[in-house]
């Protein structure tokens, strides 16, 4: 359970590295987490090369869901946005170090369905984009 | 310790009455157990209850003659009326089992609302319902186009009455509202709302939800038409609830789902109803829980629901003040005298969702979110709050315990 709350994650939390908006921006998208209201959107500018060059985070929630998203958006950065595709719930988890029960795995996940949603171009976020 | 208990109520013999109780989490951390609103445990009377029925007892109502069928009904109906005496029903044929509180509402929105309301009719809310009284009332609202309009809730937490009687010189149809909040804990004003309700010629439906279990409630003294509630919010099992109605409304509403039980003849192309309350119940119902629902009552009026409105009163005092003690942390909903067991509160700079996970690792079970109320949470412009709930069981260690667990919280995030 400490572990849960590992120094990263507190840190990511309070002074995250990647909060704010970008604009103009070539990717945005947000959702949230009807459950406990935590919510998310996620800014991308990508280059001619299909590279994403910057990323930023904003929205509010638990320290999981924050601390994700901001490690989240740290690791896409000089991703190709089709390699930013294929990225899976381990990733997440990777980035993290911990693991999840069902309750708490919704927090975590929230960003990468919120980016993949982006990346994807989809209307609505699901939650087959994190399924795996 | 014994001491500090001023209610009435034995504690030490109530918690050995909960199997649960006895029992660890995380690692070896005795159960804290703070979150009765959302569910409560269950004594050891009603567990055997049901395992008795099961063991003992087990046969389909109503339709046999054989000897299980027969005791079956008598322990089924004979529930029934121990709950109807526990609200102080007139008849038991004003009970009408359902599955929970939110379809004891739904039952009216369907079978009284759909047939009784027309377009441009007014319904009056209030801003602390539960989804449970919300959301049928916006469906048969886009369905009949009905008028909603909504009791505000003031800063304190409690029902703006002023604004209340100037709803009702529009004529509405019914007052639905809740009669303890579960969010703000508020204890409304309820035989006044009602009796304002009636002078302006409106029904009333009751939430008791969160009543039911916590306080003396009085159908006949509250003069309500309609009370909602849930067994398993008041020491029963999941799966069952009820519905009291006043029985001239209910005999004059149409069934609500049909099939099994609730007709009296059957033909090819038609049915004649059955009478109450039986009208309102089709299919097998849920007996092993009705039984239980039983119990559960039984073993509330044993305690005397006046004493366990007296604890909780003790319990949430005392923790009101040993929340407000603890630095950047605020209780929403009114002082202790305007409220039921629970405490709903926002701690600066740290997520519900992390709270209750950090104090989970210390044995404490609360509840983070927004508790089936987000128009409320919105209206104190929050996304959600951490919640702690008393019920018969708990102790004023544990709210100790609770606070203690606040501060572990705050380390983390310090």
């Amino acid at each position: 359970m400490d572990d849960l709350y590992r120094q990263v994650i507190i840190e990511r939390y309070k002074m995250p590295l990647y909060r704010g908006e970008l604009d103009p921006h070539d990717i945005s998208f947000e959702d949230e987490n009807p459950l406990c209201g935590d919510h998310i959107r996620i800014d991308l500018r990508v280059d001619a090369n299909g590279i994403v060059t910057e990323a930023l985070f904003s929205g509010h929630g638990c320290a999981i869901s924050q601390a994700s998203a901001d490690l989240l958006v740290e690791s896409v950065i000089g991703k190709r946005v089709d390699d930013v595709k294929t990225l899976t719930k381990q990733d997440v988890l990777d980035n993290l170090g911990i693991d999840l029960g069902p309750v708490r795995l919704k927090c975590a996940l929230l960003p990468l369905k919120v980016l993949k949603a982006g990346v994807y171009g989809l209307g609505e976020a699901n939650d087959e984009l994190v399924e795996e | 310790m014994e001491n500090s208990q001023p209610a009435m109520l034995d504690l030490l013999r109530v918690r050995n009455d909960f199997p649960i109780l006895g029992r660890t989490v995380t690692g070896g951390k005795r159960l804290v157990y703070l979150d009765s609103t959302a569910t409560s445990q269950k004594p050891f009377s009603v567990i055997q209850a049901m395992n008795d029925f099961y063991q003992h007892t087990n046969a389909n109502i109503h339709r046999g003659v054989h000897t299980l069928a027969e005791e079956s009904t008598a322990s089924y109906e004979g529930a029934r009326e121990r709950i109807a005496k526990f609200i102080g029903a007139k008849k038991a044929r004003e009970i009408i089992y359902t599955r929970n509180t939110t379809e004891s509402i739904n039952l009216v929105a369907h079978s009284w609302g759909r047939n009784k309301l027309k377009a441009g009719d007014l319904v009056i809310l209030t801003e602390m319902e539960h989804h449970s009284n919300l959301v049928p009332w916006h469906m048969l609202a886009a369905e009949l186009n009905l008028r909603l309009e909504f009791i505000p809730v003031t800063a304190d937490g409690l029902l703006d009455l002023t604004v209340y009687r100037e709803l009702l010189t529009q004529s509405p149809r019914l007052v639905a509202f809740t009669q303890m909040s579960n969010v703000l804990g508020t204890i409304n004003p309820t035989k006044e709302i009602i009796a304002l309700a009636h002078q302006a010629g409106a029904l009333t439906l009751v939430d008791g939800a969160q009543s039911v279990p916590h306080l003396p409630v009085d159908v006949q003294d509250l003069d309500c038409d309609f009370l909602a509630f849930s067994a398993h919010k008041m020491l029963g099992p999941t799966g069952i609830g009820a519905l009291y109605g006043k029985e001239a409304l209910l005999d004059a509403m149409p069934p609500f789902l049909g099939g099994g039980d609730m007709i009296k003849k059957v033909y090819l192309r038609s049915f004649t109803p059955n009478e109450l309350p039986h009208k309102f119940e089709a299919g097998t119902p849920a007996i092993a829980e009705a039984i239980g629902f039983g119990a559960a009552v039984d073993y509330l009026t044993n305690l005397g629901m006046e004493n366990v409105a007296r604890h909780e009163h003790s319990i949430i005092s005392y923790a009101l003040e040993a929340l407000n003690e603890v630095d950047g942390l605020k209780v929403f909903g009114p002082t202790a005298d305007y409220k039921g067991g629970v405490a709903s509160f926002t701690l600066a700079g740290v997520h519900p969702h992390d709270i209750a996970q950090i104090l989970d690792s210390e044995g404490i079970a609360v509840r983070a979110g927004h508790h089936c109320a987000m128009p409320l949470h919105e209206k104190f412009n929050l996304p959600a709050t951490t919640r702690a709930s008393f019920y018969v069981y708990n102790t004023i260690e544990e709210v100790d315990l609770l606070v203690a667990g606040l501060g572990k919280v705050q380390q983390i995030f310090g």
